[in-house]
């Protein structure tokens, strides 16, 4: 009779266990697509500021159009791009647009000393950092994930409920990965 | 980077631990001299809970008020509250409010029961004089105290402080007033010799515990700053970042004038800078800035 019911107890326990398994690994999940989800949230504030940049640029240098519609033309690509490979594309494309806006506005002292440009810069750059926090913080939730997906005990659990081990988000465009050229 | 995170996870741990059971040792020493037993425990930490408590409570509110911080708005200060938002979502964090405190020495503290209700301060002269990387290293250390609740840890080391001195205190008052209750031991055939040692090894302790509970709780506010800087450092994946800091702020010779003693402990380097010596540095919030650089250029 004594040893039923420490058999029962044991087994109840083990059960609790697997559940609180099970139930971090779903956390640990939705953590990641809440992270992922949060990356598009930085990406769209770029995209946002963009139009702002363009607009008071051509305040001061209105012939400069050639720039401009690059730079709008890369905007709506990188906003549209629909599969990872044509968004990085586009993003490319956007990059060597903003340089060349850049570039341009080194010519106009006046602009550089604008209130509103020199606001518009520091928003754009404060948003690539938070782009790049984002795609960390993405990174970071994903290794927290993946580690319980596979130490034991918790592996039995995630084999026994399929949950797939997650990506790391990796930069794939080899102009990317080399080092920046700053040329005026 | 992950060494150093959880070495000094582990060693803030272990002296909690140490802490605890050293109140408890206290506690029943305690009993077996007065006959008080838990009754003086649980009367001792009620007193410090209830003390703790207000200060735990509104340690943001009461902070900003003691240094005389003023909220900004993100036109105000929009590299502040960009680089302030970019470490928030890189720790998965709410963003603290941002203060700023009108003095140019450089500075910064971060303070809130938890990130829900958290704050990050710093002075007008560390934005002047750091850099963006040096910037996000700073804020990066206060974010991780945010993270790590460290207002709590400082908290119940401050209780289990009053604790201490409480026990202490009643312990040495029944001896000089009372000649103190023994429980029987003697009486039990315990021998006379067994409860003398007790009476003196009880009366060391009660004047020597309350100064060794200090630096107890001293040894575990400099743990948690070297495992802010660890975790600050993890945040930014940049150590040279808040190294280059603390070399600055250190540097600076200016005093900070809307710190005192009350407040020093939260600050990133200590304000006062008035504690030289291997005894002094016993009773510092802060470990030495030359450590902490140290630490960082090894990661």
């Amino acid at each position: 009779m004594g040893i039923a019911l420490v058999l029962l107890i044991a087994l109840v326990v083990i059960v609790f266990i697997f559940v609180g398994f099970y139930n971090s690994l779903i956390g640990l999940r939705n953590r990641c697509d809440n992270a992922w989800s949060q990356v598009d949230v930085q990406l769209r504030r770029r995209y946002d500021l963009i139009p702002n940049l363009v607009e008071t640029v051509k305040g001061y240098a209105k012939h400069e159009r050639e720039v401009f519609q690059r730079v709008t033309e890369a905007r709506s690509k990188a906003m549209n791009a629909e599969s990872v490979k044509e968004q990085g594309e586009a993003e490319n494309m956007l990059r060597g647009a903003l340089k060349s806006l850049f570039a341009v506005v080194e010519n106009y002292p006046e602009l550089k000393a604008n209130q509103n440009f020199l606001m518009l810069q520091e928003e754009l750059a404060g948003t690539e950092g938070k782009v790049a926090y984002a795609r960390q913080f993405y990174n970071d939730s994903v290794m927290k994930f993946n580690v319980k997906q596979q130490v034991f005990p918790s592996n039995i659990i995630a084999r026994m409920f399929n949950f797939k081990e997650r990506e790391y988000f990796e930069i794939e465009e080899a102009e990317a990965k080399g080092p920046v050229k700053v040329q005026f | 980077m992950y060494e150093q995170i959880s070495r000094n996870k582990w060693k803030s741990f272990f002296l909690v631990l140490f802490f605890l059971s050293w109140v408890f040792l206290l506690a029943w020493l305690f009993g077996e001299l007065t006959g008080f037993g838990t009754a003086a425990l649980i009367l001792a930490a009620a007193i410090a809970v209830a003390l703790a408590f207000g200060s735990y409570y509104y340690s943001d509110k009461i902070v900003l008020a003691m240094s005389r911080a003023k909220p900004v708005e993100k036109q105000d200060y929009p590299y502040l509250y960009n680089v302030v938002e970019g470490l928030a979502i890189a720790a998965g964090l709410p963003k603290p409010r941002c203060y700023i405190i009108d003095d140019t020495a450089p500075n910064a503290f971060a303070s809130g029961r938890n990130p829900k209700n958290s704050v990050v301060v710093v002075t007008k002269g560390l934005l002047e004089k750091l850099n963006r990387v040096e910037l996000e290293g700073v804020i990066a250390h206060e974010m991780s105290h945010i993270k790590n609740y460290d207002v709590l840890v400082q908290t119940l080391a401050v209780v289990m402080v009053g604790i201490v001195a409480l026990l202490s205190d009643w312990m040495l008052r029944s001896f000089f007033w009372g000649g103190g209750r023994r429980r029987g031991g003697t009486s039990r055939g315990k021998g006379g010799n067994a409860a003398a040692i007790l009476v003196v090894v009880g009366l060391l302790l009660a004047v020597l515990s309350p100064l060794i509970a200090q630096l107890l709780r001293f040894a575990i506010s400099r743990k948690r700053e070297f495992l802010a800087d660890a975790n600050g450092a993890f945040l930014t994946r940049y150590p040279p970042g808040l190294a280059s800091a603390l070399k600055k702020i250190s540097a600076d010779t200016e005093p900070l004038e809307a710190a005192n003693k009350a407040t020093a402990h939260l600050y990133i380097v200590n304000p006062l800078k008035d504690l030289k010596g291997a005894v002094n540095s016993m009773f510092s919030t802060h470990p030495p800035v030359e450590a902490r650089i140290a630490a960082l250029e090894k990661m």
